[in-house]
Formats: structure tokens, C-alpha cells, sequence
């Protein structure tokens, strides 16, 4: 085991290596940069303004105090927040993002797998068709349709839930929901077949026949394998709530880091885009690393492959 | 004498029994699901109707600022908007460019996905290997980051939007034409070639792309909803289609920033849409059952 985790560790250090270069380049080899403003700037002002982030440097040289500085955990200070280091940034408003995934993660593993799992005990009944139904109808409908529909509903017509804003736990309904339901959508398909799967088995007729209860075979002989299709979602699923977390936070006006992202991609503000792209890189990396793990631990077979 | 025995009608002849082709089969499978018939005419409709709106609405972009934001009439059936902009126009004209980037982007990441994977898959060892393990990663990578990123880098423009889109959407297509080939590339016919002298270039082009092509248009119906929803997630984020251009990711973006005055504005392209994306993969769904050979037949 310590083995396995140990390789998979090592496997993501090229990859984020790779990640961060070719962020770096690209960021270089783009036109017009952060202080290109209306305003005609005196070429000396400009100058003083390039020898100060260390852009009259040769590009490798740049690459080289780039990639010593992140060795260092330094992501350089951003171009449009003046004083401000991007990890200061991201420090401030990853915590927010941080609880909002918590919670639309919460909301789609438990809604998603309870509706599957409800749906795959009792196939073509109606305890099936209903999840079903409702799984198709979250699939088809995207976040940014759904959060401004439950706005209008619970916000404006029922007055339960503030329309915007971060302030207050009931705040954090809605917006949990938003980019909770379209996974739970998804994560209640994939448990349904998970778990008909699962049952189909032998070694779960062999459970039945020995008189085990229902709940013991469900919960007991089935559960952990009828999960593993679900846990090997849910890295995927978070990463693409990082682009759920874009629209979410936009629409609920969140001062989390998917709005910081948005802003600092219009404002062209490459460091801080940059920095953003290698954190939600990263992130992604070590959450595929996490799921790859707790599959190995659900399914030692997949040790030696 | 006992008269004339009439000789008996002779039961009518059975019909013989045709054999049904593959492609007739796959009909009568696909005619028999009727979400995915339902999605296919949804689809055409929507087709049709956006190709031909210049037809029979006036112009998306004529403002009218005395008839701002009127809820719908039989003048205007879905409403205006804030500038008086007639909405039917708008959410067709909006369909337009949905649809255009949805197919544009999805033959743009065909392309790559089938080559690629073509390839990966005929030379098989250690390029497979290397050229998979590519595909992993970028696979483990936050894609509308990217997008984001490329659209920052090299300006927001709609051909570079295809381009963007494309270039993350491939992935799928190409591990999908791996897997194929890789069981294609056993087969006699690919021996023949060998035997015959062709060199590799002619063999993946001339005898494997043409094999992959019909998994390839499967998936492809899949790829166009995931494209159109990818494209209105940026849209919708400022980062899509310009002004005055608008697509469907645009009209719900104005919409909701007005969903408490005007909430018309908001619904009816986002029914729009959603019973798009519906469709498309209903029909996608559809077709994969009606056209997989591996798919019991019913």
C-alpha cells in the first residue's frame, strides 16, 4: 500500500512540472500585457514598471526565478492588486470556494447515492422511475439555468432564502444546491448501476440464502462494492465543479476564488491567472491521487495492476 | 358422375421472410425509442428553424427603446428584451451560434480524437504508451480553466472558440478509436495490407479512419451537447461569443441578471436549451443502442 501511494505520489511531480512550464510559456508568449492601459504610459514609467516584476529579464532567466520562486511555494505578486502576492489571493478567498465545494459535494454524494441506491432495489417500479426521471431532468438542466430558476423561486416568489451573498448559513443553501443537484444528477445514475450490479452477484445470493436481512446484505455485502463506480466519479465531478464553482459563484455573488479567477482573466493580470491555473491544477491532481488511493483501499486487486 | 372437383383455393403463399439488413434493423431499433425520435425531431426543428430565421424575423439586433422589456404578445410571442429587442429572434438567432459551435468544435475534436488515437493505437508499444499517458493527464486537467486561460492569451474571437473547445473535447474521441483499432488492427484485412507493402500512413488513413468512422459519428452526437454546454458555461461567464453576436449562453446570462423584473428573459432561452441539450442526448443515446453491433438485439 505505502508502495503504491508512494508512486502515484512521484507520478504527479512531472505532471505538475509540465503543467507550470507550459502555463509559464504561454503566458509569455502572449500580446499586450497587464499595464497596457488607455492611458499612454511614459516609456521610463514602463521601464521602471518591468525592472520591478523582473520582465526586462531574458525569458529563461524569467523561467528560472519562476520556477525557484514555486519550488518556494511563491506564486510572485500580482500585476493588478499592487502589493498583493498571489498567495496572499488565494489564501483569502480559497476558503470560501473550499466550504461551497464542501457542501455541493455533500449534497451530491448523499441525494445522488441515496437515489440510486432506492432506485436500484426495486428496478422498473416506481421507486425507480421517479429518481430517474429526476435524474434525467438535472442532467439537462446546467447550473447556470437552475441557480437563477431557484433564485426566482425560493429568493423572490417564496422569500425563504436571500437571492445573493455570502453571509449567513441559510446563504449557503441554494448555492450548494445549484452545483450540488446537477452532480447529484449524475452520481445517482452512476450508484444505480453500481449497485444492480452488485446485487446481481453471487456472493450476494449466497448472503440471501443464509438467511442474512435485507439491510445486512445491502449495507453490509453490497455497499462497499456498489460505491467504487461512485468514488471513482467524484475526482472527475470535483474537478468539473471547479467550472460549476465559476458560474455558482458569479450568479450568488461569492467572493470565493472562481470569481477572483473570472475577474483576473478579464483584467489580464497573468500572474494571478497563472498562479490560479497550477492551484486548480494542483488541486485536481492531488484529488485524482485521493480517489485513486481510497479505490485501492475499496478494491486491493487493483494494487497490482 | 360426382362433379368436377374444384380444385381448392391454395392458402396464400407465406411472405418470405426478409433478411433485414443491419442498417434496416438499426432503424426499426432507433423508431422504437421514442425519446431518442423525439429528440431527433426536436434537433431538425431547431435546425431548420434557426438555418432559416433570417427568413421570417427581422433583424436580432433592431432595438427599440420605447418598447423595452415587454412581457410576450402576439406581436412579439416570447416577449422583448431591455433594448426591445424581440426575443423569438434572439433565442433563434442565439440557436444559430449554439448549434454552429457545437458542430464546428465537435468536428474540430473529431479530428484530433480519431487521428490520435488512430495512430496511438496502430503503432501500439512505447508511443501508445507515451501518447496515452498524455491523454491521462490532460484528462486529470480543469479544461474550462484552459479554455479560460487561451481565450485570455489570444483574445476573445469566436474561431478561436472552436479551436478551444476542440482542442479539450478530443480526449474521449481519441481513447475511444484507440480501443477500436487496437482490436481492428488484428484483423485479416489489416494484414492484407501489410502483405500488400502499405506503408503505415496509408493504412491508418486508407484502412483504419474509415473503420473507427461509424463509432466515431455515435459519439459525436454525444460530444455536440457537451460542446453547446461548454460553450454557454463561457458565455455566460463574459468569456464566449461577443456582441452583438449573441448564443443561447448569452441570452440566459442577460436573463438572469434581470430574472427579478423580466424573468421571461431568463426562461424561455433556458427551456430552450435545456430541451436542446435533452435531445441531443436522448438521439445520441438513441442512435449508440440502434447502431452498437454489440447491442442485444431486441
Amino acid at each position: 500500500m505505502f508502495r503504491f501511494i508512494a508512486r502515484r505520489f512521484l507520478q504527479t511531480i512531472p505532471v505538475l512540472f509540465i503543467i507550470a512550464t507550459l502555463t509559464f510559456f504561454l503566458m509569455k508568449s502572449t500580446k499586450g500585457g497587464p499595464f497596457d492601459t488607455e492611458k499612454a504610459t511614459t516609456p521610463e514609467i514602463k521601464k521602471q514598471l518591468e525592472a520591478h516584476y523582473g520582465l526586462n529579464k531574458p525569458v529563461w532567466a524569467q523561467y528560472l526565478d519562476y520556477m525557484g520562486n514555486l519550488v518556494q511555494g511563491d506564486l510572485g505578486p500580482s500585476f493588478k492588486y499592487a502589493g498583493w502576492k498571489v498567495t496572499e489571493l488565494i489564501a483569502g478567498a480559497f476558503p470560501v470556494s473550499l466550504e461551497l465545494g464542501c457542501y455541493a459535494l455533500a449534497v451530491a454524494l448523499t441525494i445522488g447515492m441515496i437515489m440510486g441506491f432506492v432506485a436500484a432495489l426495486r428496478p422498473n417500479s416506481a421507486m425507480d422511475y421517479v429518481p430517474m426521471s429526476l435524474a434525467t431532468l438535472g442532467i439537462c438542466l446546467p447550473t447556470f439555468v437552475m441557480g437563477p430558476l431557484l433564485i426566482l423561486t425560493f429568493g423572490i416568489a417564496l422569500g425563504w432564502f436571500n437571492s445573493s451573498g455570502w453571509f449567513f448559513m441559510s446563504d449557503r443553501v441554494l448555492p450548494a444546491l445549484t452545483l450540488g443537484g446537477y452532480y447529484a444528477a449524475y452520481t445517482s445514475r452512476i450508484a444505480r448501476s453500481g449497485m444492480m450490479e452488485i446485487l446481481s452477484q453471487d456472493f450476494i445470493r449466497t448472503a440471501r440464502a443464509k438467511g442474512a436481512t435485507e439491510w445486512r446484505v445491502i449495507f453490509k455485502h453490497a455497499f462497499k462494492g456498489a460505491i467504487q463506480p461512485v468514488v471513482t466519479l467524484t475526482a472527475p465531478v470535483t474537478a468539473s465543479m471547479v467550472t460549476g464553482s465559476f458560474i455558482v459563484e458569479k450568479i450568488f455573488d461569492i467572493p470565493g476564488m472562481g470569481r477572483f479567477f473570472v475577474t483576473a482573466a478579464f483584467n489580464r493580470d497573468l500572474t494571478l491567472v497563472v498562479g490560479l491555473v497550477l492551484f486548480y491544477a494542483t488541486l485536481i491532481v492531488v484529488l485524482n491521487l485521493i480517489a485513486d488511493i481510497v479505490l485501492v483501499w475499496l478494491n486491493p486487486r487493483l494494487r497490482f495492476e | 358422375m360426382a362433379a368436377p372437383q374444384t380444385i381448392p383455393d391454395l392458402p396464400p403463399l407465406e411472405p418470405i421472410e426478409q433478411g433485414t439488413s443491419l442498417w434496416k434493423d438499426a432503424v426499426r431499433r432507433f423508431l422504437k425509442n421514442k425519446m431518442a425520435v423525439f429528440g431527433l425531431g426536436f434537433v431538425l426543428l431547431l435546425t431548420i428553424a434557426a438555418i432559416a430565421a433570417p427568413l421570417f424575423v427581422k433583424s436580432f439586433s433592431a432595438q427599440n427603446l420605447a418598447y423595452g422589456a415587454q412581457p410576450p404578445s402576439s406581436a412579439h410571442w416570447l416577449g422583448t428584451d431591455v433594448l426591445g429587442r424581440d426575443l423569438l429572434s434572439r433565442v433563434l438567432y442565439g440557436s444559430r451560434i449554439s448549434l454552429a459551435v457545437g458542430v464546428c468544435a465537435t468536428l474540430v475534436s473529431l479530428t484530433i480524437g480519431v487521428f490520435y488515437g488512430a495512430i496511438s493505437g496502430y503503432l501500439g508499444g512505447k508511443t501508445d504508451a507515451v501518447m496515452m499517458r498524455v491523454v491521462d493527464i490532460l484528462y486529470a486537467l480543469p479544461f474550462t480553466v484552459f479554455v479560460i486561460l487561451l481565450m485570455v492569451i489570444f483574445g476573445r474571437n469566436i474561431i478561436l472558440l472552436f479551436m478551444a473547445i476542440g482542442a479539450v473535447e478530443w480526449l474521449t474521441v481519441a481513447r475511444i478509436v484507440r480501443g477500436q483499432v487496437l482490436s481492428l488492427r488484428k484483423q485479416e484485412f489489416i494484414e492484407a495490407a501489410i502483405a500488400l507493402g502499405l506503408r503505415k500512413r496509408a493504412i491508418i488513413l486508407r484502412h483504419l479512419v474509415p473503420n473507427v468512422l461509424g463509432i466515431t459519428i455515435i459519439y459525436a452526437t454525444l460530444t455536440v451537447p457537451s460542446v453547446m454546454l461548454l460553450e454557454a458555461a463561457l458565455s455566460f461567464l463574459g468569456f464566449g461569443v461577443q456582441p452583438p453576436m449573441s448564443s443561447l449562453g448569452v441570452l440566459i446570462d442577460e436573463g438572469a441578471k434581470t430574472i427579478e423584473e423580466f424573468p421571461w428573459l431568463l426562461i424561455f432561452p433556458g427551456v430552450v436549451f435545456s430541451v436542446t441539450l435533452f435531445s441531443l442526448n436522448f438521439l445520441g443515446d438513441g442512435l449508440r443502442d440502434a447502431l452498437d453491433p454489440k447491442a442485444a438485439k431486441d
